[in-house]
């Protein structure tokens, strides 16, 4: 069997397994947010938090909410980095310094998982456990909340609550993440993931020299860094490394746990609007998106350049002899369109547009499918613009599910699509125009500059994945790059909230003959469009700069 | 409207009156009787009607607006345009960087071009400005200084003010030849007033006190009798200070999707200035120096100039083609609205039917021939001149081929003429007496002459009456005694095409609801044959009103018409009330829109005009966005091709040089504003369809055309910058 075949084989595996869990994942989440009643388990997180669950929020208590919680867990998670060196189950690592404990406090809480430090030699077994996967869980499960009150506003009226935010949260946790998170673990572990809590292993290396090895519970962080497309690894290889992604299956186990939520989501969306055809609609767009971008990459990376490429059958640097060309192709588009991350393989030595198209990816906004929650909403948005274009054209207000969309409604639909590219083009430009952080390049040319327009992009849009070679931890690369996550993660969401508010206080128009119907092929191919022109004309010029000047130079 | 009761003939009459036609009937002419009705509700041609037109426009227009467009340079005009002031603010970097390096012939093209730009924008707005202005100024002429004869407060005598004086509440006599001076209504008497100053129709209207067509409107001519008028407009604030208003343009203010849109469009502009700020630091490391009159370039080229220019001379055209249908938007919004109508409540006389029923079949008595009862009813109408009569003469003519004879032709004949008071119509000649009428009065006359009504009369005037129908008894006198002969059935007949035009708004998606003051059996069948989705029958105002707040508490927006003061409520609840120039005041102020032709059909074609408007919007933003990909594929390589030669491969035009490339792209963006103006005046191509149909349409044409259309256009301007030696 040809790296080709191969890879078509196990991109349609993927496809059935995704298809397959589809249907009853989205459903059960859709009963979970619907659900009025509380687990005994979550009465006692919700009596030792001192929340009421069953309060109706506005959007503004719901902001509130997603907003001090975050605040929260940025401050303890900063804490427990500074002191880590003081408190037990260091490893014997010292504390974190303050650019790089904040740079790490805030990508993990937003779901970005950008790490500037090297997993095994910074982070000791308290931090990665209590600290980062815990906000691994919890940060995927505000994702997915926002996303949640989106949908309720869509799909209420003439009311502004749009639920109640810690009960989401904690059943997200509770019901969602952590059952499968504890089922896809144990897979992991039965395919060779490690998990224990043993110290440093100084292992003898065959070509002389020695490295050192430490253990640590990586199979269940394993599970929630893809499950809710978290992507930071235990170690720097990430997925690349045998003990986090051992073999080819549980590379494909690893893809399919990291788009399984973002594409149920569309069902739980159409289940929680009533109509089912307006989930898969906004499915086909990820969908089609997805499927052309793993395509093109495949494309791309199978193009044959020369005898190296012919012998390895594609392009082998940055590659994992066992996981192969298409599998990576795979990981590697899907990583970057949900904002996971994590990586098996290093974009940084794709070819010139597999890397752009890596890039492209990120900058599309995550939203196909997109993060945990916040591929569903950043669709939404689009879906909201795509319609508002659209809508005008059959002659009436633009509406979708029967909301209109009208000056308030497109105000914050456009704020919103303002704030990452906002982010990533400003932070890359100040980036190459200072003298000082051009110095963290690796490369030199267009290349270089790829690295830094990676980096924010990957930053800004909650993505968490590195061309590898850009030194990050410099002073300038953690506080920027910090606050592009925290800015691309919660100015976003406060757009969203109050959408989400705005629509939910309307009453909806009926569905007529003369109404766009936004669950036909039409509407899909038009959003599909819409995403791939504006975000295709925001970066362009960057993209030329950068893996276009690079791909197309031979 | 009033209340109708539909088996009382002479009522109906007026009813129809009302809401359709002011042609004079002989109980009502006064002196002189106006030549002919100022419309008729004859439908014409429904086909091409169906297709909303759009207003001419001559290119000419364009060089008389110039001097108007220049004006509009002003950054204080140009900042409510956020798009075209970024442009403005280009240009004037550019020309500034020109003067600095005055040897380079490129700063100098970019600058001219860019400055083109901006003028055509505002040319674009001029012109559609230009075309109310006219409009204006006829209405100007109207608006003379009148003096107004004002009656004292006591009534008696009269004192001479100017018309600018006049306060609300004061009274005022226009006797023939006057000029109305100000906005009122009819306290006392009747008169024919030539109302062409506002409605360009130089028929002249009957104005009398009380009723539905007591309003009169300052400008307006008295060409008869003498009124009184109660001034109910401040001087300044009446309908033709506001309908100047109006069409000049100056009361307009944006409307919210106007303002939605212009909110995506700035976000997009900020998106694409970042892009464009953020460049040079990118081209710097590449290691290629970008000018200022590049980056302005490129920046023009890629925020959306087209819908930046083009908008505000669309929202305007909007309104003009109302007006040039002689229907008033009090605001752009309720255009708007118009748009998203779904449900449209329609008078049935006037706008379905045809203002009066006509006599469709003579159906006789046993005993009798139906040749009889014709020959009988032609010679009892002949002294009938309400159009019900006239029908029934015609009839008789087309479905018998009697003849239609004269007054005169019968020697000692008497007439008995139509009157309210017996609701019979009849001769006498020849011994014979030959009554025709409404049912109870003929039965009545009948039994008066000591005659005997036969059974089957009332099962024969009963069946019609179920059917929809209004029967009408003839009756005769003669040797055999007093009997009926025969029933008339008189129908309501539905205006041609008007059920082809119901089928096309149920495609658009919109509910039609028929309201008539007919018992529900005649209402059920006239719905059934006009098609309509629903009817409302013996509807008074309140059931009205109630029908609207039901609709609207279902999300939907409603359309109506109405003139009457107690439509005035309803008219003011509605979404999109359209209020007949005819009407009273109440009506024109409660609704938010005035109908000078008093032509109930058209709230069909404001609909029309209200979705034209937003798709005009829709096609060119997304044409404009479109418009972008091939200008970068311009603009990129032309950029960078000579740091990263690779690039050179996105130069899939082959454009000569990148100087020529970037100002094709320039020239292009300047081009097609003005190509796209008279679109944007005119309005996109409406035909009634599906909202999947007309999406599909509208996306190929200005969505794959807007992508393609630039890079031939680009292509064709670049090969003729390189035929200009030197370059």
């Amino acid at each position: 069997m040809g790296p080709v075949l191969a890879g078509v084989l196990q991109l349609l595996a993927l496809i059935v397994a995704l298809g397959l869990a589809y249907v009853p994942l989205g459903d059960y989440m859709a009963r979970v947010y619907s659900s009025d009643k509380h687990l005994r388990v979550e009465k006692w997180i919700y009596k030792a938090i001192g929340a009421d669950p069953d309060t109706q929020m506005r959007w503004p208590a719901y902001l509130r909410g997603v907003l001090a919680f975050s605040f929260v867990g940025v401050l303890f998670l900063y804490l427990l980095q500074r002191l880590q060196g003081v408190l037990p189950g260091s490893l014997g690592f010292s504390s974190i310094d303050p650019d790089q404990a904040f740079n790490t406090a805030v990508s993990f809480v937003t779901n970005t998982n950008w790490q500037s430090y090297y997993g095994e030699q910074a982070m000791g077994h308290l931090v990665q456990t209590a600290g980062l996967a815990v906000q691994n869980f919890v940060s995927a499960a505000v994702g997915i909340a926002v996303a949640v009150a989106l949908v309720r506003g869509l799909a209420r009226s003439r009311t502004g609550e749009l639920g109640n935010f810690w009960s989401d949260l904690v059943r997200g946790v509770v019901r969602i993440l952590l059952p499968f998170c504890v089922v896809a673990a144990v897979v992991l572990v039965a395919c060779g993931v490690i998990q224990n809590f043993s110290g440093i292993h100084e292992v003898g290396q065959f070509m002389g020299g020695s490295q050192q090895w430490n253990g640590g519970a990586v199979a269940s962080q394993e599970a929630v860094k893809e499950f809710g497309t978290n992507g930071g690894g235990y170690f720097n290889a990430n997925s690349a490394h045998p003990f986090e992604n051992p073999t080819p299956f549980t590379n494909l186990f690893e893809i399919f746990l990291l788009l399984v939520i973002p594409f149920a989501l569309t069902r739980t969306f159409g289940r929680m609007v009533g109509s089912l055809k307006q989930g898969y609609a906004i499915l086909a767009a990820m969908a089609a998106i997805w499927v052309g971008f793993v395509a093109l990459m495949m494309w791309t990376e199978f193009a044959h350049h020369g005898p190296a490429f012919d012998i390895a059958g594609g392009a082998m640097e940055g590659k994992e002899q066992r996981i192969g060309v298409g599998a990576s192709s795979i990981f590697a588009v899907s990583t970057t369109l949900t904002s996971t991350g994590a990586v098996d393989s290093f974009h940084s030595s794709f070819t010139g547009l597999g890397g752009g198209i890596t890039i492209l990816g990120m900058q599309l906004g995550e939203i196909a499918p997109g993060g945990t929650g916040s591929g569903l909403y950043g669709m939404l948005i689009m879906a909201v613009i795509a319609v508002f274009i659209a809508g005008l054209m059959v002659g009436r207000t633009p509406e979708y599910l029967g909301k209109k969309i009208g000056t308030r409604e497109i105000k914050f639909a456009a704020c919103y699509i303002l704030v990452t590219p906002a982010l990533v083009l400003v932070f890359t430009a100040a980036a190459m125009a200072l003298p000082t952080p051009g110095h963290s390049m690796a490369n030199s040319g267009a290349h270089g500059f790829s690295e830094i327009l990676y980096a924010y992009s990957s930053a800004a849009n909650n993505n968490g994945s590195a061309f590898a070679g850009l030194n990050a931890n410099t002073q300038w690369f953690n506080t920027t790059l910090g606050l592009a996550m925290a800015l691309g993660r919660f100015l976003p969401m406060v757009f969203v909230l109050a959408l989400a508010g705005s629509l939910a206080e309307q009453r909806p128009v009926p569905v007529t003959a003369g109404t766009l119907r936004t669950e036909k092929p039409l509407f899909t191919g038009l959003l599909v469009g819409a995403i791939l022109i504006i975000t295709g004309l925001t970066y362009f010029p960057a993209l030329a700069l950068g893996p276009l000047a690079e791909g197309l130079a031979s | 409207m009033t209340t109708r009761e539909e088996n009382h003939r002479i009522e109906k009459q007026e009813d129809s009156m009302s809401t359709s036609t002011q042609t004079p009937t002989p109980t009502q002419t006064p002196t002189p009787a106006p030549a002919r009705a100022p419309h008729s509700d004859v439908p014409t041609g429904h086909k091409d009607e169906s297709k909303v037109g759009g207003g001419l426009f001559d290119p000419r227009q364009l060089l008389k607006s110039l001097p108007d467009a220049c004006r509009k340079l002003d950054p204080r005009v140009m900042v409510k345009s956020p798009v075209m002031f970024v442009v403005l603010v280009g240009s004037v970097l550019t020309t500034v960087f020109s003067f600095k390096e005055p040897g380079d012939w490129f700063g100098w093209a970019i600058s001219a071009w860019l400055w083109l730009t901006v003028i055509f924008a505002n040319l674009a707005e001029a012109v559609a400005e230009g075309r109310g202005k006219a409009q204006a100024d006829t209405l100007r002429k109207a608006k003379t200084d009148t003096v107004a004869r004002r009656l004292t407060p006591d009534g008696k005598s009269e004192e001479q003010v100017p018309g600018t004086e006049l306060r609300i509440g004061d009274r005022v006599v226009c006797e023939a030849g006057d000029i109305i001076p100000g906005d009122g209504d009819v306290v006392e008497g009747v008169a024919s007033v030539d109302e062409s100053a506002i409605t360009g129709e130089s028929a002249p209207v009957i104005r009398e006190s009380g009723g539905d067509r007591s309003a009169v409107t300052g400008g307006t001519k008295v060409l008869s009798d003498r009124i009184v008028v109660k001034i109910t407009t401040k001087p300044g604030e009446t309908f033709i200070d506001r309908m100047i208003a109006l069409v000049e343009g100056a009361a307009r203010q944006k409307t919210p999707n106007e303002i939605a849109l212009n909110i995506l469009l700035a976000s997009l502009t900020i998106v694409f200035l970042l892009a464009v700020a953020t460049l040079p630091p990118f081209a710097d490391y590449a290691g290629s120096h970008l000018s200022m009159v590049v980056l302005v370039a490129l920046l023009v080229c890629l925020i959306p100039t087209t819908i930046g220019a083009l908008l505000s001379a669309i929202g305007i055209a909007g309104m003009d083609r109302l007006v040039q249908r002689n229907v008033l938007a009090m605001s752009g919004r309720a255009v708007e609205a118009a748009g998203d109508v779904s449900t449209l409540l329609l008078d049935k006389t006037g706008t379905i039917t045809l203002g009066n029923r006509q006599a469709s079949e003579f159906v006789p008595v046993a005993g009798t021939t139906e040749a009889e009862v014709a020959d009988a009813a032609q010679l009892s109408s002949l002294a009938d001149e309400t159009p019900e009569g006239r029908s029934i003469v015609v009839l008789a003519k087309e479905r018998y081929g009697l003849r239609e004879r004269h007054q005169g032709e019968l020697a000692g004949a008497e007439w008995i003429a139509f009157t309210a008071q017996t609701r019979m119509s009849g001769v006498d000649v020849d011994g014979r007496r030959i009554r025709k009428g409404a049912a109870g009065s003929v039965v009545a006359w009948v039994r008066e002459q000591g005659g005997v009504v036969s059974e089957d009369a009332g099962a024969l005037t009963d069946r019609i009456s179920e059917a929809g129908g209004t029967p009408l008894l003839v009756a005769v006198e003669d040797s055999d005694g007093a009997r009926i002969l025969g029933v008339i059935h008189l129908k309501d007949v539905v205006k041609e095409g008007m059920r082809e035009r119901f089928d096309e708004l149920r495609r658009m998606g919109i509910k039609t609801v028929m309201i008539t003051g007919d018992n529900p059996l005649t209402a059920k069948a006239i719905a059934e044959e006009a098609g309509v989705d629903d009817f409302l029958a013996e509807a008074t105002p309140e059931d009205k009103m109630a029908l609207i707040k039901r609709e609207q508490a279902g999300g939907k927006l409603v359309a109506m018409t109405g003139d009457g003061t107690n439509d005035a409520p309803a008219l003011a609840q509605a979404d999109v009330g359209v209020a007949m120039n005819t009407g009273t005041s109440a009506a024109k102020e409660a609704g938010n829109m005035v109908d000078l032709d008093s032509n109930p059909t058209k709230l069909i074609e404001i609909v029309e005009i209200g979705k034209q408007l937003l798709i005009t919007r829709g096609a060119l933003t997304t044409f404009s966005i479109a418009n972008d990909v091939a200008k970068y594929f311009a603009i990129i390589p032309a950029l960078f091709a000579a740091v990263y030669p690779g690039l050179d491969k996105l130069n899939i035009m082959h454009l000569s040089s990148p100087d020529s490339a970037i100002l094709s792209a320039v020239i292009f963006n300047a081009l097609i504003i003005i190509a796209l103006v008279p679109l944007s005046l005119r309005g996109v191509r409406y035909k009634p369809m599906s909202a999947d149909r007309m999406l599909r349409r509208n996306l190929t044409i200005y969505g794959i055309g807007g992508l393609i259309a630039p890079f031939i256009g680009i292509k064709l301007i670049d090969l003729l910058i390189s035929l200009i030696p030197g370059l």
